[in-house]
Formats: structure tokens, C-alpha cells, sequence
């Protein structure tokens, strides 16, 4: 518990990537089994304890507290763990703080009707750091600036290992993890295979850069639509059937309608989308989907989800990976014709294409409404991780506005002394006069010494403040570049805009000669 | 929130000392005396407790206060400061129109003061900022018995108990020794948090220079003037190179500005009560957060409220909802006062 409480403290203050990493690596080496094992557990999957938290807090809190002070400190505070943490009386020595161990141990051994004078009993004997670590621990996922991704990250890198071969293996795993360690430490074989539907690492394609289409050869690279969904992989074994999703969280609970009835023993590549009769609903609708823990029969009708499957790991428990990508395709086809599973299709391919006439393909995707193509290597083996030379993502071309910048904030990390997050606007007419009303956010697409010639405009034009934020006097133009605009009821210009940033800054351009609304209510998908 | 505040003020309105102390556009008004505590506004005569800026504004025509509060007066606000000050002592008392004044120490910060009012038989005593731990840089509080006491509520939440200095010392130490590549940026008040910070590393046995923003350097060097003894102490603008693992203090306001850029990766610290609460310090980007207020936290607020005796309570400034109940649970007679023009962060 101390090592943890010291842990998690320091990762809630330290906001570089390279920074976390660090601790967690020293924790997972520094702690011993099987306490680092529920470490990683509370940083990653949660832990599996079905203790309520709440409402044995929300009782605590009523015995103990006057509750008009505590209602007040939870408004002012904003987090109950943390307010009962640095409410509970600190006892006049605390002892030696239970290891994390000791309390899943206790927590198995006491009845559930107990609970209650197990927490106090804990919270007595631990100082303030300690008491909001155990409550976060008991809370089931901690979320301290720490996603399950990272947490994985810091444990292979901890001992020299890659993070697909934990991803690998994951799912066949549960805390406290006692075989990852030891084959991590170099004690022990790795861990065996699991018996349930474990995630493979996924294959990942890089951007199209002009010199990768210079050198390329259509004719050695399989052609698919790019599809506007998200990324899953599908995987079944022994009559159990998950979704996962590309950073391998499991996310099956929130798809129950589609894995129903579906039994198949396979590990297979696709892409999530909502369809309807045939047709690929916009991600607007797929968003309605997802991040949901449970599912309303509403939802699920009025959003049928599909998975467009484009590649196969593993079939009938052979391992696909190291064979081409024109094999594993033949073996996908055919698996796909012989088990007919539902809700599934096959991503077209696009038959043999000259190099001139793919730039006319491409350039039809926006049209077409499919957000541009991917070009995979036929003889490319599955290979986790983002290999270069493979496969490429050739996204459709960016729409491009002239907006107007509005606000500005500083940002974080190394960037926190600039202001490099921009809200921009466009021209439209209010009550007779023009005003700019702000379509969308962007903090990218500029170089380190534009950021510093912005920071010094956003400077130099402010005219109001709002906290953190700058509203700039509206004098410069930015050309943002963006994959799409929809409507939106939470915009004052009811439209935002989908992956925008400052493709160029206009410090020659006159401010009224930026685009109007109007303009861009026309490119908007509904 | 508002529900419960006209909820406590129904309940208490119109108490005896309103009839010579008692709220009013400008700040507390002692009616007798004709003068106001710390007024939002410029008044014809003032009682100012301490010099932080939001109890010491300028446009005054006479000001009463101790002989330190009234220089950095001078110091800060220049020739507006007030048409005219009279100093007096800690423990001396003075006739105003139909009262008689006394200022005692607070323990707030150099010359910080807490007024103590008698009126025909009746004594209120208005506390301004104070805390109760020990501060090399300050006269300590003193408890003064009284029939009312105006406190002040700026960590008025159970939430709210600060670590010991020496804990957080400690804290910033450590950092030290584990980044030495990394220089340490704390931002500070400048008027009484940035000398006692100083003051409590040396007590820690931190004996290096540290290093000032220049906005930070006035007052300090008054501080200096009086006695107080912060040793090695330079400008920031003179420093050699990035001070990776040295101790440079700012106005909060330059954490992670434009002027941190010079320096060595920047740790960003902020020294203040708020920094108990993580989302207030994530919210700033702190990375190192040090508990370290100049004001009474939630403990030391209901034991001085005891130890004075008084029947009735006003609370000032902060959160006066929690403290107000509190006293109420007393079995004290309490009311909020939501005087205007004071500044919640200002710590």
C-alpha cells in the first residue's frame, strides 16, 4: 500500500508520458509479487473485487461527519474518495500501512456485512496520501493519468520485453499475474495459452507520405476501401466469442447484439461501423455506440452494428501471421463462404489497378463518401505494431477553410509556456453586421518556430481574458485543414469540425476575406 | 448555495454590535469610530489589517496600521497609497472618535494585524488573516478574549489541514536531490509567502542560493530591512545559467510563462493551502504541490474561535457556509458577512 499510495501520488503530478513511464517502471521492479500484480491490476483492468465503494462511503460518511459539512466539502472538493481521504481524522500514529495483497486477502475472508468496519479500520491506520490510494484501489480501475495501455508499456519495458507480447498474452491472464512476472523476470516459460479468446497485436499502416507513392507499384499491393468506423478484432474460441478493440480493452459488453448467436474460432481483422440495409451509416452514428457499458434495446435497434472483416490472424487455431497477406486473404475468403457468420461482410477489393488511374480512385473517395484508401503489400506477413514499407493509409484529401483566429490557451507539457491551442472562426451576419463564430480547435499542423511567432501574435492582440483563455482581436487568418464537418448542437455555429489543424497561417491575407458560414453549412454531412 | 446563505442570515439578522459595527457598501463599518476595516473602496478613514492587496487598497485618506503594514503600503502602492498614515504598535491602544483601538499580531504576515475594537463595555475583535503555526518571518497570533470575533474562513472546510511545514520542506528537498537536472520553480505570493518560504528552508538547512523574480524582489528586500534574516537571495535575471536543481520563486502568474522558458526543465511547484486539493493543483499544472498557507486551517479555525471566548461570530471571507455551521453547532451565535472585494485565492 505505501509503495502504491507513493506511486499513484507521483503519477498524478507528473504529466510527461516518459515521466510516468519511469515510475511504473521502478514499482513494478522495486514491489514484490503478488502486490505489483494488484498494482497492475488497479492501473489497468481494474481490480476483480465487487466491493461497493459507494455506498459504504456514502454510510461512513453519515455515521462520522456532520453531513452539512460534508456535503459542502464534497461540492467544494468534487470527488467523494478524495474528500472522505482528507476528512477522516488522522489517528495519532499510523501504523504499517496492509500491502495490497493483505487487503485482497481481507476482503475474500470477511463477510461482505463487515466491510464497513474493515474500511474505517484501514482508514485509521493510514495517513491522507494512503487513505485516497486505498479508496481509488478499492474503487476498482485507478485512473491516474494512466491508461491500461501504458500500464503495460512500463511492465514489458520494465524487463526488457515488448508491449504485444503482454498484449498477446493478456486476456488469458488475471491478476495478481504471478507467471507474467516470472517469465518476465527471466524465472519461468512464458505463461501457457489460454483456453478462452485471447487479443492478437494489431497490424498498423502509416500515412502515404509522397515519397512511399513515387516508388510504389499498385500492383503489389492489395487495394481497399478505407472504411469510417473503428478498428476491432474479432476473436472466438472454445464457444466463447470478444470484440476487442485496438488497443486490445475488451469491449464486449458494449456489442451484445452483435456477438450473439455469433460462434466461430477464429482471430479476425475488420472494421466496426453501423449499417443499415446494406449501407455504411456516417461515424456519427457508430459514435452512438460506443463507450457505453450497457446498451438500451432502443440503441441497438436504431444502430445495428456490423464488422467488415479485412484480415485473419488465426483460423481453426492455426496461426495465420506468418503467411502473405494474398494467403491469408484466400483462407478468410474461404472460411468466410464456408461458416456464413451474420453481421459480417468481406472489405472489397479492388481489382488490379494502373498507378494513373489509383490517384483517380482516391481522389473519388471523398464523393463517395469513404474516407480515402489503404494499400497493403500482398506478400506482407501480419505483423504487430506499426512495421514501416507495409501497408499505408491514403486518407481522403482535406477540406480547407479560411478561418479567422478567435481564442487561444496554452498548452501542456513543453508547450506550456505557448499559446498553441487555437479556436477559430468564420464570417456570418448578426442583426445586420458580420461576426465571427467559432467552428472548431486545432493545436497542430504548425512547426516550433511558427508555435513561437503565434504565441507572440496571440500576445501582442489580446483583448480579453477568460481565465486561461485569450480572446485575440480578430486580424489573422488561418487556413485549417479538416477530414470533415458535421452539425452540432453544442457549437454557437452549430458546426464542428472533424480532425482539423492549421494547414497554413495566412499573415498576408485580410481578415474579411475569410470564409462565411454559409460556405461551410454547405460542406456539412448530416 | 445562495438558499442556505439567506437561510443563516434570517436566522441571525440584527444582533447588538450591529448598532456600531455592521457591513456596509464600502467594507465593516465601526459606526462609533468612524472609520472602516480593510474597505473595497477609497473611505475617508481606514483600519488596515494587513498589505496584501486586496485588504490594502489604495485612496484612503487617513490610515491607521502598524508601522509595517503601512511602509509596504508605501512600497506598493506609491504616492496613492493614502493621504496620511498613523502607526501604532502591537499592544497599544488608541482612542478613535467614540472607541478605543487596539492592533494585536495575526500571524498572517509581517505587520499583520488583528483589530481589536472596546466599545461601551463591549469588545469585538475583527481578525483579518491569521494563522496559528509558528512563522519566522511574523509576531505570532495572539488570542484575544472578546464578545464578538470577525474571522475570516479562507480554509473554512473540514477538508482542510495542512500538512507541517517541516513535511513539506521535506517534500521539496527530495525533489531536489531526485532532479538535480531540473530546475525548481515555485510560485509564491510575494508579500509574506515568498520570505517565509525562504526563511523555512534555511530552517530545513538549505543554505544554496535562491533565486528571485524580479517581481518578488521589493518586498523582500523590506523584509531583509527589518531584520529578518533569508540569506543567500539573487535575482533570477543575474542567474548563470538554466539552475538546474536550484530553487527560483515567481509570482504564480510565471509558472510556465514565458519567463520559465530560460530555465532547466522547470518543475513547476506552487506553495499555498489550495495545493491540499488535487484537482486545484492539476488544474494549474503543478507537478510539485506544497502545502504551505499563510491562513488558519479548518482545526485551527474552530480552536481560535473557542479560545476568544466570543458568544458571536462573523465570518468574513472563504467559505463562511461551513464555518458558520460549525459555530452554530457551537452553540455560538453566527452570521456571514460576504463583504465585497476580497479575493479567494489570494493565499
Amino acid at each position: 500500500m505505501k509503495a502504491f499510495a507513493l506511486l499513484l501520488d507521483r503519477l498524478v503530478y507528473t504529466p510527461s508520458r516518459l515521466g510516468k513511464l519511469r515510475l511504473l517502471q521502478n514499482y513494478f521492479r522495486a514491489t514484490p509479487d503478488p502486490d505489483r500484480g494488484y498494482g497492475l491490476a488497479a492501473l489497468s483492468d481494474g481490480l476483480p473485487l465487487t466491493f461497493p465503494l459507494r455506498r459504504l462511503l456514502t454510510e461512513l460518511s453519515a455515521s462520522r461527519f456532520d453531513p452539512e459539512l460534508f456535503r459542502l466539502s464534497r461540492d467544494y472538493v468534487g470527488d467523494t474518495a478524495e474528500t472522505v481521504s482528507l476528512i477522516w481524522p488522522n489517528s495519532g500514529a499510523p501504523g504499517e500501512a496492509p500491502r495490497l495483497a493483505e487487503i485482497v486477502e481481507r476482503l475474500r475472508s470477511t463477510p461482505a456485512k463487515d466491510y464497513a468496519g474493515l474500511l474505517a479500520e484501514w482508514l485509521d491506520g493510514l495517513d491522507v496520501n494512503q487513505r485516497w490510494a486505498l479508496l481509488k484501489f478499492l474503487g476498482g480501475a485507478v485512473r491516474a493519468g494512466v491508461s491500461a495501455r501504458l500500464a503495460k508499456i512500463a511492465v514489458a519495458e520494465a524487463f526488457g520485453h515488448q508491449v504485444e507480447e503482454i498484449e498477446e498474452l493478456w486476456h488469458g491472464l488475471s491478476p495478481p499475474y504471478l507467471p507474467l512476472f516470472a517469465w518476465l523476470e527471466g524465472q519461468a516459460g512464458p505463461p501457457p495459452k489460454s483456453a478462452a479468446p485471447v487479443f492478437r497485436p494489431l497490424m498498423l499502416a502509416h500515412p502515404l507520405e509522397e515519397e512511399d507513392w513515387d516508388g510504389l507499384d499498385p500492383h503489389q499491393f492489395a487495394i481497399e476501401w478505407k472504411w469510417d468506423g473503428i478498428r476491432v478484432q474479432l476473436s472466438g474460441k472454445g464457444g466463447t466469442v470478444r470484440l476487442f478493440s485496438r488497443s486490445g480493452d475488451d469491449i464486449s459488453a458494449t456489442f451484445p447484439d452483435f456477438l450473439e448467436g455469433l460462434a466461430i474460432d477464429a482471430v479476425l481483422d475488420g472494421e466496426l461501423l453501423v449499417m443499415r440495409q446494406a449501407t455504411v451509416a456516417p461515424f456519427a452514428d457508430l459514435q452512438q455506440r460506443l463507450n457505453r457499458k450497457t446498451v438500451s434495446r432502443t440503441t441497438m435497434a436504431s444502430y445495428p452494428v456490423h464488422v467488415r472483416l479485412y484480415d485473419a490472424l488465426e483460423i481453426a487455431g492455426e496461426d495465420l501471421r506468418g503467411l502473405t497477406l494474398s494467403e491469408r486473404r484466400q483462407r478468410l475468403e474461404e472460411w468466410h463462404r464456408r461458416a456464413q457468420p451474420r453481421a459480417t461482410d468481406l472489405s472489397e477489393m479492388l481489382g488490379p489497378v494502373a498507378k494513373e488511374e489509383l490517384r483517380a480512385v482516391w481522389a473519388s473517395t471523398r464523393h463517395a463518401g469513404i474516407e480515402g484508401l489503404m494499400l497493403k503489400r500482398l506478400d506482407s506477413p501480419y505483423l504487430a505494431g506499426r512495421p514501416k514499407g507495409y501497408w499505408y493509409k491514403w486518407k481522403r484529401s482535406a477540406l480547407i477553410a479560411d478561418c479567422v483566429l478567435m481564442y487561444a490557451q496554452r498548452g501542456a507539457g513543453k508547450r506550456s509556456s505557448f499559446y498553441s491551442d487555437f479556436t477559430f472562426g468564420v464570417w456570418t451576419e448578426k442583426d445586420g453586421k458580420d461576426v465571427v463564430v467559432p467552428v472548431g480547435k486545432a493545436y497542430s499542423g504548425f512547426t516550433d518556430s511558427e508555435m513561437r511567432d503565434l504565441d507572440r501574435f496571440v500576445r501582442e492582440n489580446t483583448v480579453e481574458r477568460y481565465g486561461p483563455v485569450r480572446a485575440v482581436a480578430p486580424k489573422l487568418v488561418l487556413e485549417v485543414a479538416f477530414d470533415a464537418i458535421m452539425p452540432s448542437a453544442r457549437h454557437k455555429s452549430g458546426l464542428a469540425m472533424r480532425f482539423p489543424r492549421i494547414a497554413r497561417i495566412r499573415w498576408d491575407k485580410p481578415v474579411v476575406e475569410a470564409d462565411r458560414l454559409e460556405n461551410l453549412q454547405k460542406l456539412a454531412v448530416a | 448555495m445562495h438558499r442556505h446563505r439567506r437561510h443563516i442570515a434570517a436566522m441571525t439578522q440584527n444582533t447588538a454590535f450591529e448598532t456600531w459595527l455592521r457591513p456596509d457598501a464600502s467594507g465593516l463599518h465601526c459606526i462609533p469610530g468612524g472609520f472602516h476595516i480593510d474597505p473595497h473602496g477609497a473611505v475617508e478613514r481606514a483600519i488596515i489589517t494587513h498589505g496584501h492587496s486586496d485588504h490594502a487598497r489604495p485612496g484612503h485618506g487617513a490610515v491607521l496600521a502598524t508601522a509595517e503594514t503601512a511602509e509596504i503600503m508605501r512600497i506598493r502602492l506609491g504616492i496613492e497609497a493614502a493621504g496620511h498614515f498613523q502607526a501604532l504598535a502591537y499592544g497599544q491602544s488608541l482612542k478613535v472618535g467614540g472607541v478605543t483601538v487596539t492592533l494585536m499580531p495575526s500571524g498572517h504576515i509581517l505587520g499583520a494585524a488583528q483589530i481589536v475594537i472596546d466599545h461601551d463595555g463591549q469588545r469585538a475583535v475583527v481578525s483579518g488573516d491569521y494563522k496559528r503555526r509558528a512563522d519566522p518571518t511574523c509576531a505570532a497570533f495572539e488570542v484575544v478574549p472578546c464578545d464578538l470575533f470577525v474571522t475570516e474562513a479562507t480554509f473554512g472546510l473540514p477538508v482542510f489541514r495542512h500538512e507541517p511545514d517541516s513535511v513539506e520542506m521535506a517534500k521539496l528537498l527530495a525533489s531536489l536531490a531526485a532532479f538535480p537536472e531540473r530546475s525548481h520553480m515555485i510560485g509564491v505570493y510575494g508579500l509574506g509567502k515568498c520570505q517565509r518560504l525562504i526563511a523555512l528552508l534555511r530552517a530545513a538547512g538549505y543554505a544554496e542560493a535562491i533565486w528571485l523574480h524580479g517581481a518578488l524582489r521589493s518586498m523582500t528586500d523590506y523584509y531583509v530591512s527589518r531584520g529578518i534574516v533569508l540569506g543567500d537571495v539573487r535575482p533570477a535575471s543575474e542567474a548563470p545559467d538554466g539552475l538546474a536543481g536550484k530553487i527560483v520563486l515567481c509570482p504564480p502568474s510565471a509558472l510556465g510563462d514565458r519567463w520559465s522558458r530560460r530555465f532547466a526543465e522547470p518543475i513547476a511547484s506552487f506553495a499555498s493551502g489550495w495545493m491540499r486539493i488535487r484537482g486545484r493543483a492539476r488544474q494549474r499544472g503543478i507537478e510539485l504541490p506544497l502545502i504551505i498557507s499563510d491562513h488558519a486551517d479548518w482545526p485551527e479555525l474552530l480552536h481560535t474561535i473557542a479560545e476568544t471566548g466570543a458568544g458571536e461570530i462573523w465570518v468574513t471571507h472563504g467559505r463562511e457556509e461551513a464555518l458558520v455551521h460549525a459555530a452554530l453547532g457551537m452553540g455560538l451565535k453566527a452570521r456571514a458577512l460576504a463583504l465585497v472585494g476580497r479575493e479567494d485565492d489570494a493565499e
